[in-house]
């Protein structure tokens, strides 16, 4: 009797805590008025627009198009690549390791969907 | 990194600055890819293709008995390195999305083509002059001007190689006895090659 329940118990608290991960970290969007954090902030909305122009680009190229750091650029990387929106290959060229970013597809889907996000907005701001 | 805020999306009634933050990302996508076309809006490559091509002209037109023969080879070497130069570019444009970053492919054409026509008018009235030896220089140079103007919306690689190009234009026009074949093969066919591979190693494509 017992058993079940903390079961239910566990997945439950493991939905709210999904539910809140989604509210720092950004998350999917729920519906479709809701906008999608995880592209929605500014560093990883450049990387990728970025990539949306580009096959692929390497770490240093997408370091100096968007303007960061190292730490800050590879953390907002690592968000999108855990998000299913980039992908990133690792490579060296002779000595030096090459790390290699690309738009899935999924991420050009969900910069589309923001796109369109965006719009929405600008002309229902302009019928009114 | 400071999280922008944006209000829920449901409020019946946004206020107008949502409005102007959605043209404000907008217009941030649309800059971030025009900057990062740009990167490789000059394929390498393609230059290096250019280069070649040029040096194989310039064996060509040395072998030419007359100016008019001269002037013919370099004239089908231009249409060659347009074509190449045209078909990369519409390439990288199918692969990518067009539509939203035309922006710098425009900008390239329209810096680049004045100097050209200036530069196919002028090869008109010198060649008429019969000053056929101060045409190379007068090409490089405005070549040059091209490429530095164009190659402000590129990396900053891009415009050194337009100085480059106008300083062996200059030579040409104000160094006495400089032969006008080797200009041209250092110039249109070594610095191509040069640059080519570097933009390409550097920055892909």
């Amino acid at each position: 009797m017992a058993r079940p329940a903390t079961v239910k118990h566990e997945a439950h608290k493991g939905h709210a805590e999904k539910q809140k991960l989604r509210g720092v970290h950004g998350g999917a969007p729920h519906s479709a008025h809701e906008i999608d954090r995880i592209i929605h902030e500014r560093l990883r909305l450049g990387i990728i627009s970025a990539l949306a122009a580009n096959e692929s680009l390497t770490f240093n190229e997408l370091k100096h198009l968007v303007k960061t750091t190292d730490g800050n650029l590879s953390v907002h990387a690592r968000k999108l690549e855990d998000a299913g929106y980039i992908s990133c290959a690792k490579s060296f060229e002779g000595r030096t390791p090459k790390t290699e970013y690309r738009l899935t597809s999924s991420g050009r889907r969900a910069l589309e969907r923001y796109l369109d996000h965006m719009e929405a907005l600008i002309s229902r701001m302009r019928k009114s | 990194m400071i999280r922008s805020h944006m209000p829920a999306l449901r409020q019946p009634h946004e206020p107008p600055a949502l409005h102007d933050r959605a043209m404000d990302n907008l217009r941030f996508i649309r800059e971030t890819m025009e900057r990062a076309s740009a990167f490789t809006a000059v394929p390498g490559w393609g230059q290096v293709a250019i280069g070649l091509s040029a040096l194989a002209a310039t064996y060509v037109a040395a072998h030419q008995a007359t100016p008019k023969a001269w002037l013919g080879v370099w004239l089908a070497e231009a249409i060659i390195s347009l074509l190449i130069a045209g078909w990369l570019m519409d390439r990288k444009a199918r692969k990518l999305n067009a539509a939203l970053f035309s922006g710098t492919g425009r900008k390239v054409v329209f810096s680049l083509s004045p100097p050209m026509v200036v530069g196919a008018l002028l090869t008109v009235v010198l060649f008429r002059a019969g000053m056929v030896q101060v045409i190379p220089g007068m090409w490089l140079l405005l070549y040059g001007t091209g490429v530095v103007t164009g190659g402000m919306f590129s990396v900053s690689i891009v415009p050194v190689m337009g100085i480059c190009f106008m300083l062996f234009g200059a030579a040409g026009l104000f160094v006495p006895n400089l032969s006008g074949n080797w200009l041209m093969a250092l110039g249109f066919g070594g610095l191509h090659i040069i640059f080519g591979t570097i933009i390409a190693r550097r920055y892909g494509g």
